[in-house]
């Protein structure tokens, strides 16, 4: 976090003498709202229908995050896990946990959010028949296996027997194994309460999703927009500092920008690449660029046997070396990107379980060292990588071209590295499935909730649902399940480090950059920032 | 395919109703009426053939001469494009990226630090292959079905049009999904292959028409009523008078066909990288021409001499064809 | 011709059906739809095989055709993998497309063939020459720069439009989308245009027409564009392929939420529903485009008829 921190202070500082509104955070800015004024925001069309467990990408995120209110809440600027909801979680063994739920809550329909609000809606989102995406995030819950049969067999039950509502206000989860911070996961959308609308009719809700937030949904077209407003009984204390938000589907990031410098639009949350070398002469200071808790890095296919021989470790330490991290993240995303040196992020800070340096000299660019441990490795499998990478999204031919470029002026040989793309994201995937990667390719990862964990566990651990280089290492797994056991956070974060050392010895991942959050917005708002979800906070934001 | 009834009706469009030596069905109720004007299209019946005629004409006019040149220009650059530029296109450096014109690099260097002039140079091979051989492939393609469609009529024609129909339908990015992303080969013949197979059904249409009308033309008829036979009458007749559409839209295409490789490699489904195609540089400089035009400029610029070189030879060759114009 | 007009509209059952199963087997023939809507990671085995029950791929391909065309003559077209049904994504997005189409069409004929008859008219003069250099840019500078550049310009520097498109997308905000769509095909018409009206101007019924003494404007749009004009509607008929389907560069750029992005946005995420819907409803907009193409050509050439 630390050299993150110092970047955006500078950044400031530079912005404050052009008279900046942005930097001040919080309370100390001086532009006064109107609270009643509507401001526009660009927004994606969500894939999939917009139920908490269902919704699996940052567009729907969005909304989530607007009309609901967990348990838990990061905060937006230090990601750190806050009670919301919850007036209280207790456990003795990291297994069981008591759960209370806050008086004074209702839905924006009038309901009250009770403990059998969160009950239900996490039995729906647990349980197969329901189709939820999102449905693995129950699977800590004792029960977990009968609502939702991994192997195929039948669902023998329709409600997870770990879930108990005690009273009004309390209920108790039981996890099939100890993981000492699971109510720290409790803030992500799927653990949302739903209100009895939600069963009762369905359809309905979906056309106009009514949950617990400080914003309602006013109006939903499909496709084009979302009209959000302020909810004017909304009980917590993240009231919302303006009128309400309209989300305008855009069919470009590019088309949004321009709305944007043209005065049509107030806020994009993604200034696409090839527009930040103009940010500052279009929009000036009106620009954000803060870090997120998303990594990028080149998997390996493990069960190809030409990756996991001995001395392949030495090969991919070679490529790392190979790329110019710093060059790049400069150049082609105009410092949108920091490169990384760990395989978590900065967002989760000293304490999470962040650490600057831990991948070490592995990190650094280093062409000389880089020729030598490709040699040393047994040279490249068939005398070329070919990184692989989905060309519908993202652009991402334009680091990987980059990152080939620089992998082959470090080997001197103009071939040694070429980019392989593939048509469609379902086909990408499909691939890493079916096992088919011949050689390193693309891998993101978005963080769920702010824990080294999150980081860890799902990429790394032996079948992992993201492990999709099929890692497979037994000092990892079991340092992992050590520190899930831990009930002192310090002592887990330490334990997670160690298996992230393991990590990096095997260099399991070659670990690239960590993506920042950016963001420009019009001169009628203050106030604005991105959480490190990458998502703006929109309650904070002032309209003049 | 639709019907097989004898009288179809696209035949009623192709029969000319002249009598005399009809071979399709001559009892079709179909009604010449007589072109605006007089009679007297002058049958082409000089000595020398109408196309050894044209060769001499071609011969002597500067503009034909010139594009001939370029394009031969372009062909020799692209069996040895290390001619006349001797760097590597694959050797960029990031730390030059997006920098202007500098000694040694008259054009500067795109988003990836790579060495604009030299990857227009190299860009050639692929640009003008692709280019010149999948416009060649539709025009001859199309031409012919499309010709013999429109001059027979009939059932043919109607199967043929409805396919064309259905061709028009399939979205290109479908198509390149579906019929390249199973092809590993990474030459350009899969590409060329794949922009004539939807490419024709669109030269296919216009020389139909084309067809369709010259057919109607005076000469034609009394070709016909002197018993001129079909093959006579399609290339010596009709030909000449119906090939200008489909020159005009082959020359025109053949830019766009050079576009459209690169969207292909773009979607990941066309030549694989490190290939270097003008194409393939003009999409990836496209979303940087407020800071880096001259990335665009440059391959945008022999993409545009190459057309033009193209548009002339048509002009040149469609001009020698019309015997009006002589 | 009414018997010529019923012939041609009973060829579209067969073309229907061809198109429906062509377009329903190439989408199939891409995979596995399902692996791409976990994210960044696998989706558990479980709620995979869900998911392809509910959309019905877990039946052989035969079958899934079969139940779909059942559904589609009940008027349903089934739904996207958000949960819209697939009927609802066309109603919106084919009201604007017609649009946007209308005017780019509008575009090619009233200035592509102005141009085209006075650079015909005009051959080697500057004002060929110019016209002749307007289409090689638009030929070789993407459309994506194009209107880009406009949008720059118009949009936020002289702030005579709105950059983007708004989603009710009235005609008079299509008309700067509508001319960068249209600026390929321009090019081809107004060459096309060009060639044929020098084609035709030495040909005897003009040279007959002057002679006549009839007024010039009367021998260039009675005599001369009339019999010109064939391969220039042969070509926009088969342009409203690219047009409808393909405008997807346009469509991106200014925030158009029409065919074209739907439909690239139905094969990318290899939703049979959505792309075999909007294919199909393509289809038949190109039967009859190319019906009135035919029917044209017996009006402008007299002595083409139908019985």
């Amino acid at each position: 976090m630390r050299g993150a921190t110092h970047a955006r202070r500078a950044a400031c500082a530079a912005a404050v003498a052009l008279a900046a509104t942005a930097c001040g955070g919080g309370g100390g800015d001086g532009g006064s709202g109107d609270s009643g004024a509507v401001l526009s925001s660009s927004w994606g069309d969500p894939q999939n229908p917009l139920e908490p467990a269902n919704t699996n990408e940052v567009q729907g995120g969005k909304v989530l995050d607007m009309i609901f209110r967990n348990l838990k809440k990061y905060d937006p600027k230090t990601g750190e896990a806050k009670d919301m909801l919850a007036e209280k979680i207790e456990t003795s063994d990291s297994r069981t946990f008591d759960i209370t739920v806050k008086d004074g809550w209702t839905f924006s329909n009038g309901e009250k959010v009770t403990a059998q609000s969160f009950v239900d809606a996490w039995n729906y989102g647990a349980s197969l028949k329901n189709n939820q995406r999102n449905a693995y995030f129950f699977a800590y819950i004792d029960g977990y296996d009968k609502v939702h049969p991994e192997d195929g067999g039948d669902q023998s039950a329709d409600t997870l027997s770990g879930l108990k509502v005690t009273g009004e206000r309390t209920f108790t989860v039981k996890l099939n194994q100890t993981f000492s911070s699971f109510p720290d996961t409790l803030g992500y959308n799927a653990f949302a309460p739903l209100p009895k609308a939600f069963f009762d009719d369905h359809d309905a809700w979906l056309q106009k999703p009514v949950g617990n937030g400080p914003y309602q949904v006013d109006n939903y077209t499909r496709g084009n927009q979302m009209s959000l407003r302020t909810w004017d009984q909304y009980p917590g204390d993240d009231k919302a500092q303006n009128g309400g938000v309209d989300l305008k589907v855009y069919t470009d990031n590019n088309t949004a920008y321009t709305d944007l410098i043209a005065g049509n639009l107030d806020l994009v949350d993604d200034v696409p690449a090839a527009q930040l070398k103009n940010v500052k002469n279009d929009i000036g200071d009106r620009y954000i660029n803060t870090p997120a808790g998303i990594i990028q890095t080149l998997a390996f296919p493990f069960y190809d046997d030409d990756w996991n021989k001995s001395g392949s470790e030495k090969v991919r330490k070679g490529l790392s070396m190979a790329i110019d991290r710093k060059q790049i993240t400069d150049t082609i995303f105009q410092q949108t990107r920091t490169p990384a040196t760990d395989w978590t992020s900065p967002v989760l800070g000293e304490d999470g379980g962040y650490k600057a340096g831990l991948c070490g000299d592995a990190c650094d660019y280093n062409p000389e060292e880089a020729k030598k441990l490709v040699k040393d490795g047994g040279g490249l499998p068939g005398g070329q990588v070919k990184i692989t990478y989905n060309a519908d999204t993202g652009s991402h031919k334009q680091w990987v071209d980059a990152v080939c470029n620089s992998i082959n002026n470090a080997l001197d040989n103009d071939r040694a590295c070429v980019g392989n793309p593939v048509g469609t994201f379902a086909d990408f995937r499909s691939q890493i499935t079916d096992r088919k990667m011949s050689g390193p390719f693309r891998a993101g990862w978005q963080m769920d909730y702010p824990l080294i964990q999150n980081f860890l566990q799902p990429l790394y651990y032996t079948n992992a649902s993201s492990n999709d280089g099929k890692w497979s290492n037994q000092e990892f797994d079991d340092l992992v399940d050590k520190a899930n056991g831990q009930t002192d956070t310090a002592e887990a974060v330490k334990t997670f480090q160690q298996a992230e050392e393991v990590v990096r010895d095997n260099m399991a991942a070659i670990p690239l950059w960590y993506q920042n959050g950016s963001a420009g917005y019009s001169d009628r708002l203050s106030n604005v920032e991105l959480n490190p979800f990458s998502v703006p906070v929109y309650n904070e934001i002032k309209v003049s | 395919m639709p019907d097989q009834e004898p009288y179809e009706p696209e035949r009623a469009i192709a029969g000319t109703g002249m009598g005399g030596t009809m071979d399709l069905g001559a009892s079709e109720a179909v009604t010449l009426e007589k072109a605006p004007g007089p009679d007297g299209g002058s049958p082409q019946d000089k000595p020398r053939s109408l196309w050894s005629d044209a060769w001499h004409d071609l011969r002597r006019n500067p503009v034909f001469i010139i594009s001939a040149l370029v394009i031969l220009f372009l062909i020799v650059i692209s069996i040895w494009p290390s001619l006349i530029a001797s760097g590597n296109p694959l050797k960029c450096d990031l730390a030059k990226a997006q920098e202007g014109s500098q000694p040694g690099h008259p054009f500067g260097f795109n988003g990836q630090g790579c060495d604009v002039y030299t990857r227009t140079v190299y860009g050639a091979r692929t640009s003008v292959a692709v280019g010149v051989l999948a416009t060649l492939g539709v025009a001859v393609l199309g031409s012919v079905l499309g010709g013999l469609a429109g001059f027979f009529g009939g059932a043919g024609d109607a199967v043929l049009s409805r396919i064309t129909d259905i061709f028009f339908a399939i979205p290109v990015v479908l198509g390149g999904l579906v019929l390249l992303s199973v092809i590993t080969s990474n030459t350009v013949w899969p590409v060329i292959g794949f922009i004539v197979l939807l490419g024709w059904p669109q030269i296919s249409r216009i020389a139909r028409g084309s067809v369709i009308t010259a057919k109607q033309n005076d000469y034609v008829q009394a070709a016909r009523a002197l018993g001129a036979s079909n093959s006579r009458l399609l290339l010596r007749h009709i030909a000449p008078n119906a090939v200008a559409p489909v020159i005009v839209v082959a020359t025109i295409a053949l830019g766009t066909y050079i576009s459209l490789e690169a969207t292909l490699s773009f979607l990941g489904v066309g030549l694989k990288p490190p290939s270097v195609s003008w194409g393939i540089d003009i999409s990836a400089a496209a979303p940087y021409v407020r800071n880096a035009p001259h990335a665009l400029l440059w391959p945008s610029g022999a993409l545009a001499v190459t057309v033009l070189a193209f548009i002339m030879l048509g002009d040149a060759v469609r001009d020698a064809l019309d015997p009006k114009l002589r | 011709m009414g018997r010529y007009v019923v012939r041609r509209l009973l060829q579209m059952i067969p073309v229907f059906i061809g198109a429906t199963l062509l377009i329903f087997l190439m989408v199939n023939v891409m995979g596995d739809p399902v692996a791409g809507l976990c994210g960044d990671r696998e989706c558990d085995p479980a709620t995979a095989a869900q998911l392809r029950k509910e959309f019905g791929l877990d039946k052989p391909v035969w079958q899934q055709y079969l139940t779909y065309m059942g559904n589609v003559f009940t008027g349903d077209f089934g739904t996207a993998f958000n949960g819209q049904p697939v009927t609802e994504l066309m109603g919106t997005a084919f009201p604007v497309t017609i649009r946007l189409t209308i005017i780019a069409i509008l575009f090619e004929i009233v200035v592509g063939i102005v141009l085209g008859v006075v650079t015909g008219l005009r051959r080697g003069r500057p004002v060929d020459t110019g016209v002749l250099l307007l289409t090689l840019v638009v030929i070789s500078v993407p459309t994506f720069v194009t209107g880009l550049l406009l949008q720059l310009l118009l949009g936020v520097k002289w702030g005579w439009i709105d950059p983007a498109v708004s989603s009710e997308a009235p005609f008079d905000e299509l008309i700067v989308p509508g001319l960068v769509l249209a600026s390929v095909s321009l090019a081809y018409v107004t060459r096309l245009t060009r060639t044929s009206i020098a084609e035709n101007r030495r040909s005897d019924y003009v040279r007959t027409a002057i002679a006549k003494g009839l007024p010039r404007h009367r021998v260039i749009t009675r005599h001369l564009l009339r019999n010109s004009l064939i391969p220039v509607i042969t070509f926009i008929g088969t342009d409203i392929g690219a047009l409808m389907g393909g405008a997807i560069v346009t469509e991106r750029i200014f925030n158009i939420h029409g065919v074209g992005y739907q439909l690239y946005q139905g094969i990318l995420r290899q939703n049979t529903q959505t792309v075999v819907g909007f294919v199909t409803v393509l289809v038949l907009v190109f039967l009859v485009a190319n019906l009135v193409v035919d029917l044209l050509y017996a009006v402008l050439d007299p002595r083409i008829r139908y019985a």
